[in-house]
């Protein structure tokens, strides 16, 4: 039966008439690939436009509505050895990539504003200890008002509408000494200009919006990067399921499946969206959903969950939740208590801000009234209290936590480590408690030959070669092992059994002990599959594996000084064997998933800062109750949305990793409020001295700005 | 130094051509695919298809 493709959830109308749709490509190994994809997607008749993003490895396709359909165009992708995924782009992306956009512009009209006032203000200093006239200077500190005010109204918007807001709510945010800082220099300079003065500050107040600038697109640009990487995978990972409509199978989208459609799921198909079997008889590996390894017999009238992979028969389902995935009520309502309780530690920087506006404007306030005190005209107290707000303002400090944070995620980047939440790494800084969940997550999302060892190796290819055939998960994960792709040519698949083929004439077959004849004792853990050719034949044993460094990375946490559980939601045999491996002596298993938050809870009340690493949806609530969390790429949708951090790749090394990036960077931070503290310390006296000029004032803040920015580079080494 | 009169606005005009020329840029797209550009300007196939339509 042939199977028609519906895509019409991914298709947009664009505003010339045409169809658009985003395709996230895989496959893309270098410069020719851009000519290639672009042109095989052009000659599928009636596209109208194809355009390859090699940046973030996405495809534009435009198509006249009724000439071309999508599905060919994924054809002639598929033709040209690429994988095309189509997606719809997230809101969130969209928005970060709109405040990316305006704050590129804010930081080009500060670049521009600050270089030409630089330029004549160096000319107003040089000429105040040589000869300018007064009238040279005024004219020079006019034309730096013409740049100054409508750049500091452009590229300021950022900074005036976060203080603004914090204002509003009756708070102080690091934006709102800032604004401050920056509105008082500007209106002094233009009392001072009008008055013939010697100094103004024009320059000083410009650049201090653009050095901020750097520091905010900067960390725009990352986040970019990484949600665009984000986006791609998750592309990657949806999956179509078959619905049925009448007695016509179409191929669907999973997030396009309503309630009350019916679906079909055959073999080796992960179950699509949560449901009521119709019809059919299975059994379900729920591990992704439970933890629980042991396969659930399903028959008629049995609910499964999206998610489940399918083993030995095909289903028909009815769809109970609409948008593929609902969730189970009890962890709906732990994920609900546990985000409420979680009291999110407040950031450094608002830490840092709270304590540090009050004391400024104190400082500024104190100047004031000391110069009053002291005999000064209230012109010249003014000023010297201004020159305070200028000198303090936080422009070192706001650059010390974002300027580590973009090259900290840079280095967890190149480490496949992609943040979630922007402040994970602080959090991740100081955990000392590190929970396991084990399936998934210490052991590899899918199972894989246990016994390679046992087993002759070429046996071992024949049957990894005829499991090539079958899309039953045991045959896929038999059939990773072999060195040869091509499956037999006349394998027939008999099912619920297994494979069989004449290799060399002899009758060959793979599947269960009795369709191969042949007689196990299983007692372990491992599901056996059994392979006959003529009169030799081997019991090839299937199981979950450790992640390949997993022992590794346990002793260098271990030797980090970090506590090390495990919590499962499988049985304990299962369990004991993982952590006996991996030597981790606080191990439980059959918990519930309420039950594991009890375990967190009880870390936490004993002062532990939990990181929570997991993948199950058993363990989404445990995530969002742990102080921070991990998930592995493989893990379900939901959990995943919870955790803060995600990591590639079959190594659990990224989890380590994260640790130690984030601690290095977490010290870089302290170390660089500290130089900022000492950069204030220093200027502050020589500011409420009145000492200060526009020069002074020029110097101490790039100087302070470039120092901790260069400090933040430091975050980038050692995560090899 | 009547000649900065007309000197310092000359050179800010300057200043903002190169200012609107890169918010233009940045509006139309030029860095939206910042890799990709590099590795295009490699390829031949205009002139390529131009050579045959001749023919």
């Amino acid at each position: 039966m042939t199977e028609s493709l519906d895509l019409s959830l991914y298709a947009k109308p664009m505003a010339d008439g045409t169809l658009g749709m985003e395709l996230a490509v895989e496959g893309i190994a270098c410069g020719g690939c851009i000519g290639r994809i672009e042109h095989a997607v052009k000659s599928v008749p009636g596209v109208t436009e194809a355009r390859l993003n090699f940046t973030n490895r996405r495809l534009h396709v435009a198509w006249s509505p009724g000439l071309a359909e999508p599905a060919a165009i994924l054809r002639a992708l598929e033709d040209g050895g690429y994988h095309g995924h189509p997606f719809v782009p997230m809101r969130a992306e969209q928005q970060e990539a709109a405040e990316a956009r305006r704050l590129t512009r804010c930081l080009a009209v500060a670049g521009f504003a600050a270089m030409n006032i630089m330029l004549l203000s160096v000319s107003v200093w040089s000429g105040n200890v040589t000869d300018i006239t007064p009238e040279t200077r005024d004219f020079f500190h006019w034309a730096s008002a013409l740049i100054a005010l409508p750049a500091a109204a452009y590229a300021g918007r950022p900074f005036f509408a976060s203080a603004w807001r914090a204002l509003k709510s009756h708070s102080l945010n690091m934006d709102v000494p800032i604004s401050l800082g920056v509105i008082l220099a500007l209106g002094m300079s233009l009392v001072e200009t009008a008055n013939h003065a010697e100094h103004a500050y024009f320059d000083s107040a410009i650049m201090l919006l653009f050095f901020l600038l750097v520091g905010r697109a900067l960390d725009y640009a990352m986040r970019r990067k990484t949600r665009a990487v984000a986006g791609n995978l998750a592309a990657l990972k949806a999956e179509n399921a078959h619905r049925l409509i009448g007695d016509e199978l179409v191929s669907v989208p999973s997030a396009a499946l309503k309630a009350g459609d019916r679906v079909l799921v055959k073999p080796g198909e992960r179950i699509p969206a949560d449901g009521i079997v119709l019809g059919g008889k299975s059994d379900l590996d729920e591990s992704p959903i439970t933890g629980e390894t042991a396969r659930r017999d399903v028959a008629s009238g049995a609910t499964v969950y999206a998610g489940s992979l399918n083993y030995s028969g095909a289903l028909t389902l009815k769809v109970t939740a609409a948008g593929g995935t609902a969730l189970i009520d009890e962890i709906e309502k732990l994920l609900e208590k546990a985000a409420s309780a979680k009291s999110r530690a407040m950031r450094l920087a608002d830490r840092a801000s709270r304590v540090y506006a009050p004391v400024v404007h104190l400082t500024a306030a104190l100047t004031l009234a000391g110069w009053l005190i002291a005999g000064a005209s209230v012109h010249d107290a003014l000023i010297t209290a201004i020159a305070v707000l200028i000198i303090t303002c936080p422009c070192a400090l706001a650059l010390a936590i974002p300027a580590v944070q973009v090259v900290a995620s840079g280095a967890l980047f190149r480490a496949n480590v992609i943040l979630n939440a922007g402040d994970a790494i602080e959090r991740l800084a100081e955990v000392d408690t590190v929970v396991f969940d084990k399936t998934g997550t210490l052991t590899l999302p899918e199972p894989r030959l246990v016994n390679a060892a046992a087993l002759d190796p070429e046996l071992l290819q024949m049957a990894a070669r005829l499991a090539s055939s079958s899309r039953h998960p045991l045959a896929v994960a038999l059939s990773r092992e072999a060195t040869t792709r091509v499956p037999f040519d006349d394998a027939v698949e008999e099912p619920g059994q297994g494979v069989r083929a004449r290799i060399n004439g002899i009758d060959t077959r793979l599947g269960s002990p009795q369709f191969c004849d042949v007689i196990t004792s299983n007692a372990s853990q491992a599901s056996a599959v059994c392979f006959r050719h003529g009169k030799r034949f081997a019991v090839i044993a299937i199981a979950q594996k450790l992640r390949p460094d997993a022992v590794d990375v346990v002793n260098a946490l271990h030797g980090r000084g970090l506590d090390l559980h495990i919590l499962s939601g499988d049985h304990v045999e299962a369990v004991a064997p993982v952590a006996r491996a991996l030597d981790i002596e606080q191990w439980q298993g059959g918990l519930k998933p309420a039950e594991k938050i009890a375990c967190i809870e009880t870390l936490k009340a004993g002062g532990r800062r939990v990181l929570m690493v997991g993948d199950g949806l058993n363990d989404a609530p445990s995530l969002a109750a742990a102080h921070v969390s991990l998930s592995p790429i493989s893990a379900a949708d939901v959990t995943q949305a919870q955790a803060d951090a995600v990591f590639l790749g079959e190594k659990l090394k990224p989890v380590l990793d994260a640790i130690v990036v984030a601690r290095r960077a977490r010290k870089l931070m302290t170390q660089n409020l500290w130089l900022a503290a000492i950069y204030n310390a220093v200027a502050v006296p020589v500011a409420i001295a009145g000492a200060v000029t526009p020069l002074i004032a020029a110097l101490a803040m790039s100087g302070s700005s470039l120092l901790v920015t260069l400090n933040a580079v430091r975050a980038n080494g050692g995560a090899r | 130094m009547n000649v900065l009169v007309y000197l310092v606005p000359l050179a800010l005009g300057l200043g903002l051509t190169g200012l609107f020329a890169f918010l233009w840029a940045l509006r139309s797209g030029q860095y939206s695919d910042v890799d990709g550009a590099a590795l295009r300007v490699l390829s031949d196939d205009d002139l390529h298809e131009a050579s045959t339509t001749k023919d």
